[in-house]
């Protein structure tokens, strides 16, 4: 290792002792130029740094446009199933209204996420409302606890919040998007996690370039009793009358299960949506910023070729006269 | 590729002005609950936005009305469609676990599940029947009937052999269950088959 070290070192300082006299560098301000020497006296500066670099960023505008055309397809497929899915919480809000300022002692926030990067910044928001809603219910006698749906919140989240992580859920998206496959998770947090309220935090799709971090409040059937009797928002759903021979424990227990479902199958396919939509727009911007710096690449490359062309010329038109007398 | 790029955007058109209600047009009641939690929210992390709720996501319902209206609202939503969104209907049958449950305008609030069988859609002279999984509903005092199903389909795309198969398969694995958790299982099996069964010849 030692011999590596010194071996670096070695080709590090070997432009400067270099056996030939050092004559003047003549480089552009912007991009880096060496001095070669050819046969005896030619001078010429060389363009393959800035060439090497040019290929390299149109490579990257290459890969970045096709990314972007991939995001646009699977977006066009997740869009129409998110539509159709939107009718599906609104039934739930409709009867058991939206609490989120409710007051528990046990909350759970389910964050969800991607599993890829390249995303823009949709998930460093999701985490940042999740940090925000454990720091709104804190207190006394009161605990938030995390469940991670995606690789990229549990990165953000397991280096401070380890020990508050119930549950985490990854490669959600390895299959196509369905109820079933939902429906499954959401009956593994439902078993193994206590809670009185749950917050789902995703971002809603709004159009291709906007979205909006959400957050669903879906309370457990106690909560709901308890919400119920105390008035307020929810003090009509006394009115309903259950139908059937359940008692009404029963009934709530199906209907908060059921919801829970619902609004998680929704929650993922909106931030499936909007992952590719941000996808979408981090890849258009980062080919556009590629662009203009080939563009400006390419006014070096140029320059840097005149002026070894006019060095040239001036060289030998300088010998011509010398000669001339 | 920029104009590419509009030609997607125009492709899409902007969903806020379908979903999103303007704040001023919420009914007071639910501005206070979002307005509790920006308060809360801002006062505690000042930084960042306060998230939204599906309450900004809603339309309003619109409140109980002091006679019955002529009509049902009827919303029949499955995860991965609306079947029906808010159509005017004259009455709905729904097979609630009691058995089957009609439902007309002024109809009282009402919270029902649902076990598997037929939905039959009254509209004037024409009915839709679908055969529904399980689910609920949900009737709200306001003449508003909201539909959850899991899986809703035509009952003409009904295959009856298949049907007759698999209550065979089920009944027989009903009887050589040992575990409660695969009694279980061959049980709903067995009931939606035989709630098909008699969709079908019914």
């Amino acid at each position: 290792m030692a011999m590596a070290a010194l071996r670096r070192e070695g080709r590090r300082f070997a432009p400067l002792i270099s056996p030939r006299p050092i004559t003047a560098v003549r480089s552009s301000p912007i991009a880096p130029t060496y001095e070669d020497e050819g046969p005896i006296g030619v001078r010429y500066i060389s363009t393959q740094v800035v060439r090497n670099r040019m290929k390299s960023v149109k490579n990257i505008q290459k890969i970045t446009k096709a990314m972007k055309m991939v995001a646009a397809s699977k977006l066009r497929a997740v869009q129409t199933k998110t539509e159709n899915s939107r009718g599906l919480w609104q039934p739930f809000t409709a009867l058991l209204g939206d609490l989120p300022s409710v007051d528990v002692k046990k909350s759970v926030v389910v964050t969800i996420s991607s599993d890829k990067g390249l995303c823009g910044g949709i998930n460093s928001t999701a985490v940042k409302i999740s940090k925000g809603i454990r720091k709104l219910n804190s207190g006394p006698e009161k605990e938030t606890k995390y469940v991670v749906l995606g690789e990229k919140a549990k990165a953000q989240l397991i280096r401070d919040s380890k020990k508050d992580i119930e549950l985490i859920i990854t490669e959600l998206q390895k299959n196509p998007l369905n109820y079933t496959q939902v429906s499954v998770l959401a009956d593994e947090i439902l078993k193994n996690v206590e809670f009185d309220a749950l917050r789902i935090v995703f971002n809603k799709f709004q159009s291709v370039v906007s979205f909006l971090p959400t957050v669903s409040t879906v309370l457990s059937p106690e909560i709901v009793e308890r919400e119920a009797e105390s008035g307020g928002k929810l003090g009509d759903l006394d009115n309903y009358e259950i139908e059937g021979g359940e008692t009404k424990g029963e009934i709530l227990q199906n209907l908060v299960e059921f919801q829970f479902s619902c609004v998680m199958f929704n929650a993922v396919l909106e931030n499936a949506c909007s992952e590719q939509g941000a996808r979408m727009s981090a890849m258009d911007s980062s080919s556009r910023n590629a662009g203009d710096m080939l563009d400006r690449l390419t006014l070096t490359y140029n320059r840097t070729r005149q002026a070894s062309i006019t060095t040239e010329l001036i060289e030998i038109i300088s010998g011509a006269s010398a000669l001339e007398g | 590729m920029l104009r590419q790029a509009s030609r997607l955007l125009a492709h899409r058109p902007i969903l806020a002005a379908r979903t999103r209600a303007f704040s001023t047009d919420l009914p007071a009641s639910e501005q206070t609950a979002d307005a509790t939690f920006a308060e809360a929210w801002n006062k505690v992390i000042p930084n960042i936005d306060p998230p939204k709720t599906p309450l900004s996501f809603m339309q309003p319902r619109p409140p109980a009305p002091s006679s019955i209206p002529s009509k049902l609202t009827v919303n029949f939503v499955l995860p991965y469609a609306s079947e029906l969104a808010t159509k005017e209907v004259d009455m709905v049958i729904v097979p609630a676990t009691t058995g089957q449950m009609g439902v007309l305008p002024g109809h009282v609030a009402t919270i029902a599940e649902l076990k598997p069988g037929v939905l039959s859609v009254h509209e004037g002279n024409e009915v839709t029947k679908y055969f529904v999984s399980s689910g609920f509903v949900f009737i709200h005092a306001n003449s508003f009937a909201d539909i959850i199903a899991v899986v809703a389909v035509p009952l003409d795309q009904l295959d009856a052999n298949l049907v007759q198969k698999g209550l065979t398969e089920f009944t027989s694995k009903l009887s050589s269950a040992t575990t409660d958790l695969e009694k279980a299982e061959a049980q709903i099996g067995v009931d939606v088959h035989s709630a098909l069964n008699s969709s079908l010849t019914g």
